[in-house]
């Protein structure tokens, strides 16, 4: 009983009251919100009709489909590249430090700084991608014009910048690994593609998971740098729950711009709270 | 043995190698075509600037009026204003909450890390600034940052604090220190590496922000860096050299920090997330 006397609950009071009041409340009645047609003065209760309407709406329903696709492609792409890349930066090659600062430095970068290097580099008649691609003979690629290539070429640039973050997340894991299981893995004679495959691999479960849930949620909550370099275009080819509730803002439609936000906050409690929870299970196993 | 050197010197080579053309070729880019005159620039090529342009930089820091030294000045105050407040509200929140052990300090910290996940409810949220009656202010954008970034912020304090002895306080207590002197002068100076990473951390995520600003701050006087960004995104789209010398006043004061304090961001953004 005395001990509580030393860490009286009210010293976490300023923090819980700015988080409860301005983060917590609002995605609180968001879900009210989300079933009217609302002017932030009056709220008409308009039932499910905001929600058919992201169902029945091609645009919108694209919207969400987008998000899926750019959240699962991203989170993998980082997975994937950010481990292989780890696997590479903590190997015995010298310039190690070097490589990861390089890489890093991506993610302090502004997104919107992003969308405009990455803008600029896909023009389609003069940017420095397409003139790359030429001199391999290959002819280039409307890249954020072209319906097909759009959402490709944004995820693209969304895990260059992210990447950075993924790969120290690994490089953290790999060297928590025990150095003796290396070493005796290396005297059963396991060669590099063993040692990757069944030390390295199983014993960064944790920063792998990390990484999994961190770019997910980053992904279906995405909104700048989308923003920034196509503003959910061409048509709607680019549009994400995070475009389309700035769009319906900026139109003066509240409640289906909150519905988009709801929709978003379904997509993360409904797949990444059950993910998390998945893969915590396997990690104890 | 001198395969295997060679093997390592061959991986450095192509790493390198690979980072340059993906990574420094960017940078480069907008660095190069920063520097030319807007004819030459909008060609966009990867190229040395015939001449050097460096009065590209003045003007578009005097556009308009220096709006962009105008941004500079209200995105430093959002950032030094939330990186204080986070520091006083979220060291003492982590304190509590790693050293308690009842019930509703446990629900308490399930409540904080669901910051971490969900999204942040726009419109809900200006219908309770203007409840508050302080939209567009700068105490509530100063507020809304803190909200947003208060979870990570205990988490790192949480995290340090399970390295701290308990007998330090303990000690302290009995010595006859109230609990907020004890926090003051015997637990908030050892906090002082983590309070580094939570300072450096939270100034690039604030600063670099585009969407709170957006929405909770709007109006011609409360431009941010990032929004003047965005504009010049427009404004500029027929003279690259200018958006390009934009971008990089931008990203020259990230590139300085990261110079500096390297270690300290990679340490802290691993922190929270290597536990899980």
């Amino acid at each position: 009983m005395k001990k509580n006397k030393i860490y009286p609950l009210y010293f976490a009071l300023p923090a819980l009251l700015v988080f409860i009041i301005l983060f917590l409340v609002p995605n609180f009645i968001s879900f009210y919100y989300s079933f009217t047609i609302w002017d932030l003065k009056n709220a008409t209760w308009c039932g499910f009709d905001n929600y058919k309407m992201f169902l029945s709406d091609a645009g919108l329903a694209l919207s969400m489909k987008n998000t899926l696709i750019y959240a699962v492609a991203t989170c993998s792409l980082k997975v994937i590249l950010g481990f292989l890349i780890a696997v590479f930066l903590t190997s015995a090659i010298k310039t190690k430090d070097l490589l990861r600062s390089i890489v890093f430095f991506a993610t302090l970068v502004s997104a919107v700084a992003v969308g405009i290097m990455f803008k600029a580099m896909l023009h389609p008649t003069k940017g420095i991608v397409n003139q790359f691609l030429g001199l391999f003979g290959f002819s280039g690629a409307d890249w954020l014009g072209n319906t097909k290539l759009a959402l490709g070429s944004v995820i693209f640039a969304d895990v260059w910048r992210g990447l950075g973050i993924a790969v120290v997340i690994f490089v953290a894991g790999i060297q928590s690994i025990d150095r003796s299981c290396f070493e005796s893995a290396v005297m059963d004679g396991a060669t590099g593609f063993h040692i990757v495959r069944h030390i390295i691999l199983p014993l960064s479960r944790a920063s792998r998971n990390s990484v999994i849930i961190l770019s997910f949620i980053s992904g279906i909550r995405s909104f700048e740098l989308i923003w920034s370099m196509t503003k959910g275009g061409p048509g709607f080819a680019t549009d994400v729950l995070g475009s389309v509730v700035y769009k319906q803002y900026s139109a003066g439609y509240y409640g289906l711009s909150t519905t988009g936000n709801v929709i978003m906050l379904i997509f993360i409690m409904f797949l990444a709270f059950p993910l998390q929870k998945i893969l915590e299970k396997k990690e104890e196993a | 043995m001198k395969k295997k050197r060679v093997k390592i010197l061959i991986g450095d080579i192509a790493g390198l190698f690979v980072a340059f053309l993906l990574y420094v070729v960017p940078f480069l880019f907008v660095l190069l075509n920063a520097l030319k005159d807007r004819k030459e620039a909008n060609k966009l090529q990867m190229t040395l600037p015939s001449e050097f342009h460096f009065e590209n930089f003045i003007t578009v820091i005097t556009d308009n009026h220096y709006q962009l030294l105008l941004a500079f000045k209200n995105s430093f105050i959002i950032t030094a204003g939330t990186v204080i407040l986070l520091i006083g509200t979220g060291s003492l929140a982590g304190y509590v909450l790693q050293r308690r052990r009842d019930r509703l300090a446990g629900f308490l910290k399930k409540i904080v890390m669901t910051g971490l996940m969900l999204p942040t409810a726009i419109i809900p949220t200006i219908w309770v600034l203007k409840g508050l009656h302080i939209y567009k202010t700068f105490p509530s954008i100063i507020l809304l940052e803190v909200a947003l970034n208060i979870s990570f912020t205990i988490m790192l304090y949480q995290g340090f604090m399970d390295t701290v002895p308990v007998e330090l306080e303990e000690a302290a207590y009995i010595d006859g220190a109230t609990p907020f002197g004890t926090f003051c002068r015997v637990i908030f100076p050892l906090l002082k590496p983590v309070t580094a990473s939570v300072v450096i951390i939270n100034a690039i995520s604030v600063f670099n922000d585009f969407t709170t600003p957006l929405y909770f701050f709007p109006g011609a006087d409360n431009v941010t860096v990032q929004l003047t960004l965005y504009n010049y995104l427009g404004k500029f789209s027929n003279s690259y050299n200018l958006l390009f010398a934009d971008v990089l006043l931008i990203i020259i004061p990230m590139l300085v920090l990261f110079l500096i304090f390297n270690r300290r961001i990679v340490e802290g953004m691993t922190a929270g997330s290597v536990k899980g």
